[in-house]
This record gives C-alpha cells, structure tokens and sequence, in this order.
C-alpha cells in the first residue's frame, strides 16, 4: 500500500435551506480509487468544480468520505485517535496565501507547525531554518509576511509545512493567485522538494504546463477520474482533454495538428524544444 | 488613507527595545500610562518626555512612525482639549457671550490631557512597534495565565487576538480595494451629512464582511491542517525567559517611576 490510498470514496455536500433542512444533495467526489506511492509527484487536473479540492482535504483528514475509505500512511483517517500523526504525514498548502499564514514574521509563521505538535525550542528553530533554505526564504525570515510577494508568501507555506517534517504535501491549486514569475518560483520549490528531499507531492492545478514533471497525472470530471496516466499519455490525447475542459498547453497543441496534417511527430509532444527537435529530426530523415 | 494606521503594527528592527522581554513592554507600557496620571505639574510631564524619548532611541524605529499613530486619534484628542478648555470652573481669562469662559485651571487641564493623550498614544505605539503580535500575546498569555485557574481561556483569546492584528492590515487594504472599486462604479463616500455618509459605507461592509468570514474560514482550515489543537501539549518556538537586560530595564523603569511620579507631584504654583 502507497503513502496515500483511497478506495471507492464518495463524498456528498448536503446543502441546506435556511431552516437547515436537507434541500439537495451534491456529489462531489464519486467512487474514486487511488494508490500514491511514496516519493512520487502527482498532478491532479480538473476544471472548475470537478472535486479537486474536496478530495484534497480527504487526504489530510479535513473531510471523511461518505463512502469508502481513505488510508494516509497505512492508516485510515476516520481513527479519530490517528488524526494529527495523519496531518503530520500529510501536509496541506491552499490556494490563498493570505489566509494561511498565521505568523507576523516569517520565521514565526514556519514554526508554528513544530510548536503545535510539541517539538522542542531547540529542534523548531533547526527545522525553520532547515525549511526556509529548502524553500530559498532563509535571508527573509525575520521579514512581516504582508511585505512579501505572491510567490514568496507561498514558499513560506511551504516552508511551514515541510517543517513539520511531513511524507507527503498536498498542494491544492498553489499558483492559482500567482503571476508567471511568482508560479515558476513556487513549481521550481515543489520539484525541489520532491528531488531533493523525497517528498511525495500531490499538485492540484489549472495550469497544464505545471503537470509536465509529473510521474502520474489524474483528471477529474464530475466528482470521477476521468483519466490517468503519465503527461506523456495524456498529452496525446488531446480531443479528449478538450472534451473535459481543459486547455492543452500550445507546443502540445501545435503539435497535434500538424501531426493531423500529415507531419511525421511523435505523441504528446510537451515543451517547445522538443517539437523543435523533432521537427529538426524530420528534416534530416 | 486607511494605512496610516499604525497602531498594532510591527518595525523590524534589532535594538534592545525590540529583543526585551515582552512582559517588560507590556508592565512598562501600563506603569508609564499609570505614571502619565498622577502627574500635576509640567516637570513630571518632562521627565516623562525624557524616558520616552530615550526608549524612542533606543528602540531605532524612526520618530514619523509614532506620530503616523496619532493622525487617526486627532479627532479625538482635539474633543478632548475642547471640552477640558470650556468646561472647567475657575478662574476665567476670556468669557465669550458673558456665559462660555476659558478659565486657568481649564487651560492646564487642556494642555495636560493633550500631553498624556499624545504620550499614551506614543507609548503603545513603542511597545506595538517593536514587539511582534505573537510575543505580545505570548507575555500577555504568560502574564495572565494564572487567570487559567479561574477557567478564563487564556491562551484562546490571546491566540484570537495575534490573529486579529495580522489580518488588521490584510483587512484595512481589502477595504482600500473595495473602496476604489466603489468609487469607480459612482460610489460616493465623501459629501453629504453623516446619515448620508453612513448609508454609502453599507455597500463596504456587506463585501468586507463576506471576504472576512472566508478569510476566517480558510484560516481555521489551515490551522488544523497545521495541527492546531489549542494550548494543550504547546511548545514554544520563542519561550519567554527573562534575561540580565530585562532585569536592568525593570529597576530602570522602577527609577523612573519614583522620579517622574515624586516631582510631578511636587505643588510648584
Ligand atoms: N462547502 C460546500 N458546500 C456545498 N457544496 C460544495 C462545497 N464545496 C464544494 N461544493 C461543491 O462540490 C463540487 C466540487 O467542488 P470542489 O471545490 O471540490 O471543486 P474543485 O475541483 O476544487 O474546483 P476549483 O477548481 O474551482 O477549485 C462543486 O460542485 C461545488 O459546488
Ligand atoms: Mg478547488
């Protein structure tokens, strides 16, 4: 069993009239199964309220499915007595920088994780420190969050949730409120993490540019994976992707269509250079 | 304009007012407000000015940052010395329409409420300066948690409070945003009488509060996610231990309130 494992969860918002009854029942995460090995770097994909985020949160303890069961490192997160080793081993970044950011000053903010859970004074400041250099936040640490970039601040959540020493990050749509800068400083972190210290990332976004260092990538639609697979396999099949939404980066798009003219390319076909190479290979052949 | 504000913000700097103790600013601060009090004559409101300005130096956040503090409470002060002016019996210098007079005794109460208004204003905005949120809290939290066995939820309601005065800015710009994009759309938050005016913030508040309650929703969110689970079992990244200087600051400020409160009280006319 991997690090994160979900089987058959359903998920169900109820939603309420003003008296609080029951009015209607929406099915956000539908009779989803997966298995995440340790050291791995997932995307998941999906359009707008496909369930991305909710089944995000089953992945911290946040949500309990309706249905189904979901395991985080080998344990099942509705044992309420498992539930803060489950949010050590999985940690979570949002989307908004702003609103999970709880310290005044840089180093603060990353500590309080550690001071949660009841790591000694001595051990929370290596560990701030060791997460800030990961990161590339150190020379800020003694800096008021307010005064930091987009990009800076969702390096510091990071930083904030790799000093709780975590197996596995999930980060739900890190980049969405980022300028292009500010995304690639935030990606080149994430990849970092995985790289260097083996971390198990699960990355949720809009940005089709950002899955392409993925070893695993999965698409939702509706509340189900609607496909999964490595980018290479689910770049090629574009009709597809654009049937569920989704915007297939240029190079992949260019690409298809001059292989649908006739032009001699490979499938899935995921940075400019190489299509170039490729174009450059048919010239010579 | 809603920035000027400076009151509950924090100066990054390295002095020895910021690295003390924040039991010393926070007993400091209160001491010196109690001292502002039983002032009665000009010299104790000069040593007073002295000891502030010494820790205003010491502290190294530049002089424009505490009296940015003071813009907003303006107003207020400028009530204050009004009503103190007109309405204090005495002895009158000028009578206005043989009834309203400025008397002596109103004039020293004016000028003495503006001062201690000003330093008070001043004196928390040091301690606010140079001392993070966090900290603050933590010595308030330390300072009080005797208060624990009275059942009063110390640590939640200073953890309530850091919170509030980190997102205070993150809330002041929003409304800023809120405002701009108002008055874009033909909002007018200026003329008109108070009712008026009034009326033309509701459309602020509805967005503001709406962005607020995600905001703490969020927030709450990644708390957890972070394994907050309140006091409980808490450890101290920074742990409040007093050091050589904090004793040498608490037999400093002990000087000053013998001095300041032993000639302030002096009858000198
Ligand atoms: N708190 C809630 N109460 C009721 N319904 C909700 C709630 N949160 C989400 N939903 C619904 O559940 C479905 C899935 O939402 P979810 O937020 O998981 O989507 P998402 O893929 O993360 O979307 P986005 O890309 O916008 O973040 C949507 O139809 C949404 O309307
Ligand atoms: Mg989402």
């Amino acid at each position: 069993m991997g690090i994160i494992k979900a089987k058959d969860v359903i998920y169900e918002y109820m939603r309420r009239d003003e008296e609080g009854n029951v009015e209607g029942i929406t099915r956000a995460v539908d009779k989803v199964s997966l298995d995440i090995n340790q050291g791995d770097f997932i995307a998941i994909l999906g359009h707008n309220g496909s369930g991305k985020s909710t089944l995000a949160k089953h992945m911290n303890a946040i949500l309990y499915p309706t249905e189904g069961t979901v395991w985080v490192d080998g344990k099942d997160t509705r044992e309420e007595e498992e539930l803060w080793n489950i949010r050590q081993s999985a940690g979570m970044v949002f989307q908004n920088p702003d609103n999970q950011i709880i310290g005044q000053v840089v180093e603060e903010d990353v500590g309080f994780g550690p001071e949660n859970m009841g790591v000694p004074t001595k051990e929370i400041w290596e560990r701030v420190e060791e997460s800030l250099k990961a990161v590339g936040m150190y020379k800020f640490r003694k800096h008021s969050p307010n005064k930091l970039s987009g990009g800076q601040k969702q390096r510091v959540s990071i930083a904030g949730v790799l000093a709780m020493h975590p197996k596995c990050i999930i980060l739900d749509e890190p980049t969405a409120m980022l300028d292009p800068n500010g995304r690639k400083e935030v990606i080149r972190a994430i990849r970092a993490l995985n790289d260097v210290e083996k971390i198990t990332v699960i990355l949720i976004t809009h940005y089709m540019e950002e899955i392409i260092y993925a070893d695993k990538v999965y698409v939702m639609d509706d509340g189900k994976i609607a496909m999964q697979g490595t980018p290479r396999e689910i770049f090629s099949q574009v009709e597809k992707l654009k049937s569920l939404r989704l915007d297939v980066p240029q190079v992949t798009l260019l690409a298809y269509e001059l292989k649908k003219r006739g032009v001699d390319l490979p499938d899935g076909i995921l940075t400019t250079e190489e299509l170039v190479g490729a174009l450059k290979q048919n010239r010579k052949g | 304009m809603l920035r000027d504000i400076t009151l509950g913000q924090y100066y990054p700097e390295e002095s020895v007012i910021h690295k003390m103790d924040p039991r010393v600013k926070l007993g400091g601060t209160v001491l010196y407000i109690i001292s502002l009090f039983f002032m009665k004559n000009i010299l104790g409101y000069m040593i007073a000015a002295l000891f502030l300005g010494l820790v205003i130096k010491l502290s190294k956040v530049p002089f424009k940052f505490m009296v940015k503090g003071m813009k907003t409470i303006l107003m207020l002060l400028m009530i204050t010395v009004v009503f103190n002016l007109f309405l204090t019996q005495g002895t009158p210098i000028v009578t206005f329409f043989g009834k309203i007079s400025i008397t002596w005794e109103g004039l020293e109460l004016a000028v003495f409420m503006a001062i201690r208004l000003s330093f008070l204003i001043i004196g928390s905005s040091v301690m606010t300066l140079t001392t993070t949120p966090n900290n603050l809290t933590d010595g308030m939290e330390k300072m009080l948690g005797f208060l624990k066995v009275f059942k009063v939820p110390v640590h939640e309601v200073a953890m309530m409070m850091s919170i509030a005065l980190r997102f205070i800015p993150i809330l002041l710009e929003e409304t800023d945003k809120i405002m701009k994009a108002q008055i874009a759309r033909g909002a007018d938050f200026e003329s008109g009488n108070l009712i008026q005016r009034a009326k033309a913030m509701v459309p602020l508040l509805v967005p503001l509060f709406i962005s607020a309650f995600r905001r703490a929703n969020d927030l709450a969110m990644a708390m957890e996610a972070r394994c907050y689970r309140g006091g409980e079992g808490r450890t101290k990244m920074k742990p409040l231990i007093y050091q050589k200087n904090d004793y040498l600051a608490y037999a400093a400020l002990v000087l000053y309130l013998i001095i300041s409160i032993g000639i302030g009280r002096l009858t000198l006319f």
